[in-house]
């Protein structure tokens, strides 16, 4: 027989109980809807956290200082520390906590540039951290997120660009000059008008008057922070007016070149260890390097994704065991047509075929259901996630579903197959 | 012993046992039984005599215990299931008691179904298929479902399934038992007809009403067969043919 009218039966059988059908279909529906939706949490989860290490620059290295006091330390210093390095002006908090808060100062910083002893170093940036500072202009008003007191070298390191008047230079920080870039997200909250208008204008920050110079490019916002709520501003300046002359909050350390990144972190480490009288046990900062933060944040989300695929996989395989549970059901409730349909002629591939199919249609039916409810449930931000849905997850899902069928009605169909026509026939 | 008189049926000493050691049935005892092309036999006898075992053997839905069966000059014995469901594709067509349709499919597709196990192609199919149901007086119901038919009229279409193959034995197992005395009428005049027109029946009956209709009845008891009479010669007529014609 040919396999047209084989799917033709195989059709009137799965119509013939449409809601045991649409029942058993859910299942699968559902198992694929969720490998869909949770594969694009999942991608899209790391990639913000990909996009969001990636602002810092892959050549980039970060000093922090760090705790000594305990052995423990450094693991839950080193979480505070990378939590810093996504929203960088909670730092001075984070240390605060410490029992000994160890110091890094602008002579640290200074005596990284041009030193013979770190020749990957490329640039090096000192950045003090300012909190909650309010930004006024005109009665409009906004509590910045992060507000960094820095050298122009900083803007370097960290690949930013201007979209509207100038940088701030080296002369306005060697004088000490009150001016600020401002990130779009600040300048839009100060302004109805366009955000280049606020070049010139002179705004407070916390009462204090500086003249804006330059709207910073956007930087766009993954995940929950907005990269583009921020001021930059002399760090000079900003010691003056905002936050005294303390310690930094870090030091930025740009490399020469992506392969340089490690030999310049043993650099930075030799000369402040010397600097600091500090070894590598005692050693009361750390040296962070973007991209081993990179692919250490890339592994652990790539275990997340594997996590959530393979519980979404389990619901994929419940369904199936449903769709085979309602096979046997119906093989069983039919064993008399199955009986005549043998008695007239149908060879045990024909019986096999048409359950099988009956079976496949069932699940590719829940299957392409599923994909567009996946699809559909991709589209909404999930738990703060802007899910990536990849096209291979889609095809993946749906053959898999597919496979499910073909797997799980096998047997059923098998059974019915293997069943002699003269027991089917006298099946009551 | 050429093609034309060769018997369609030809079993010597079929048994047939269910189980085994002190409960072991002999539903069948050692039956020889030869049909010739063209007969119409009636096959009768008590309750549990082995009468639907026969049938089931000579259907090849089930195989003897022992014995040597020819169907149409072929021997049956040991053979794959898929040449098994070939032979009764292609040889037998069958006629339940209970009709047997397939449940939610057309009076149409019912009959077309042999056809398309046979790998026929739909327009073929259809054409045969109609063909059949005309001749069995339904040609104006192909489109019903067999719940919507009544006893009488699913057995109608039962039998068009049956001939629509063109088989070289029509074998029906009570096909009167489930009817009332009208639509017995209709059947056992159809089965008149493809008498008439050559074909080959064996019917199994309880009733005397359905068994005058044969041109030959054969009577069973505890799994062999106790006698065998000849109402009319195989080339000639049915016995009841022109009373169900005035009829
Ligand atoms: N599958 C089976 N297993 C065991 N015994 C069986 C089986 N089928 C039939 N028998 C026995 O074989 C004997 C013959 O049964 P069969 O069905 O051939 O009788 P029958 O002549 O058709 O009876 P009826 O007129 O009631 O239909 C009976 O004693 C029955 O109990
Ligand atoms: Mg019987």
């Amino acid at each position: 027989m040919s396999l047209r009218e084989s799917l033709r039966f195989a059709l009137l059988g799965v119509s013939a109980n449409k809601t045991r059908s649409a029942l058993t279909t859910l299942g699968i529906l559902i198992g694929v809807a969720s490998v869909i939706i949770l594969l694009a949490v999942g991608t899209g989860s790391s990639r913000a956290v990909e996009e969001s290490i990636n602002r810092l620059g892959s050549n980039t290295l970060t000093v922090l200082p760090s705790s000594t006091d305990d052995s423990g330390g450094s693991g839950a210093g080193g979480l505070a520390d990378i939590a810093s390095l996504f929203g960088g002006g909670q730092t001075t908090t984070v240390s605060g906590t410490l029992t000994r808060a160890p110091e890094l100062t602008m002579d640290d910083a200074a005596a990284l540039v041009d030193n013979p002893q770190a020749p990957d170093v490329l640039g090096v940036a000192p950045v003090v951290s300012a909190q909650s500072v309010q930004a006024t202009l005109d009665g409009a008003s906004h509590t910045v997120g992060t507000f960094t007191g820095t050298t122009p070298t900083y803007l370097l390191i960290n690949n930013d660009t201007i979209s509207a008047g100038r940088a701030f230079t080296d002369a306005d920080y060697a004088v000490h000059r009150r001016v600020v870039l401002l990130g779009t997200t600040v300048a839009e909250q100060l302004t109805s008008q366009a955000v280049s208008d606020l070049v010139g204008q002179t705004i407070a920050l916390n009462g204090k008057q500086f003249e804006v110079v330059g709207i910073l490019g956007e930087k766009g916002s993954t995940g929950p922070q907005d990269a583009d709520d921020r001021v930059v501003a002399p760090a000079t300046a900003v010691q003056d007016t905002l936050t005294g002359y303390g310690s930094l909050s870090s030091i930025s350390v740009k490399a020469s070149s992506a392969d340089t990144v490690s030999s310049a972190q043993s650099q930075v480490q030799q000369v402040l260890d010397s600097r600091r009288g500090v070894t590598a046990s005692d050693r009361d900062y750390s040296v962070f390097n973007a991209s081993s933060i990179l692919s250490a944040a890339t592994d652990s989300s790539a275990t997340f994704t594997v996590l959530l695929g393979v519980v979404a996989a389990i619901s994929l395989l419940v369904g199936g065991i449903g769709v085979m549970n309602i096979m046997l059901v119906t093989v069983t409730e039919r064993t008399r047509e199955i009986g005549v349909r043998k008695a007239i002629g149908a060879s045990r591939r024909d019986i096999v075929t048409q359950f099988l199919l009956e079976a496949v249609i069932l699940c590719m039916f829940g299957g392409l259901v599923g994909v567009i409810v996946g699809l559909a449930g991709s589209q909404f931000t999930i738990v703060g996630v802007v899910p990536v849905v990849q096209a291979y997850s889609v095809v993946m899902a749906f053959g898999v579903a597919v496979a499910t069928g073909v797997f799980f009605g096998l047997y059923p169909a098998n059974r019915a197959a293997a069943l002699r026509p003269i027991d089917a026939l006298r099946y009551e | 012993m050429s093609a034309t008189t060769q018997p369609v049926l030809d079993l010597r000493g079929i048994t047939k046992v269910y189980g085994e050691g002190e409960t072991a049935v002999h539903a069948l005892a050692g039956v020889d039984l030869q049909v010739a092309r063209g007969d119409y036999v009636a096959v009768m006898g008590a309750s549990g005599s082995g009468k639907s075992t026969l049938m089931n053997i000579v259907g090849c839905l089930d195989e003897p215990t022992a014995g040597r069966y020819l169907l149409d000059g072929v021997d049956v014995r040991r053979r794959s299931e898929t040449a098994l469901a070939r032979i009764r594709n292609r040889k037998i067509g069958f006629v339940f008691q209970n009709f047997n349709l397939v449940a939610r499919t057309s009076a149409l597709r019912n009959v077309e179904l042999p056809l398309a196990y046979r790998g026929i192609g739909a327009s073929q199919r259809y054409a045969q298929a109609n063909h059949a149901l005309d001749r069995v007086g339904l040609g104006a119901r192909v489109s019903h479902d067999p719940s919507e038919l009544s006893g009488g009229q699913q057995q109608r279409v039962a039998i068009a399934r049956a001939i629509v193959t063109d088989p070289v034995l029509l074998l029906a197992d009570e096909p009167t038992g489930a009817l009332d005395t009208h639509s017995t009428a209709d059947v056992l005049k159809l089965f008149d007809e493809l008498s008439l027109s050559g074909r080959t029946l064996v019917v199994i009956t309880h009733e005397d009403e359905v068994a005058a209709h044969a041109k030959r009845v054969i009577r069973m008891s505890d799994g062999l067969i106790v006698s065998d009479e000849r109402v009319t010669a195989v080339d000639a007529a049915p016995p009841m043919t022109d009373v169900a014609e005035v009829a």
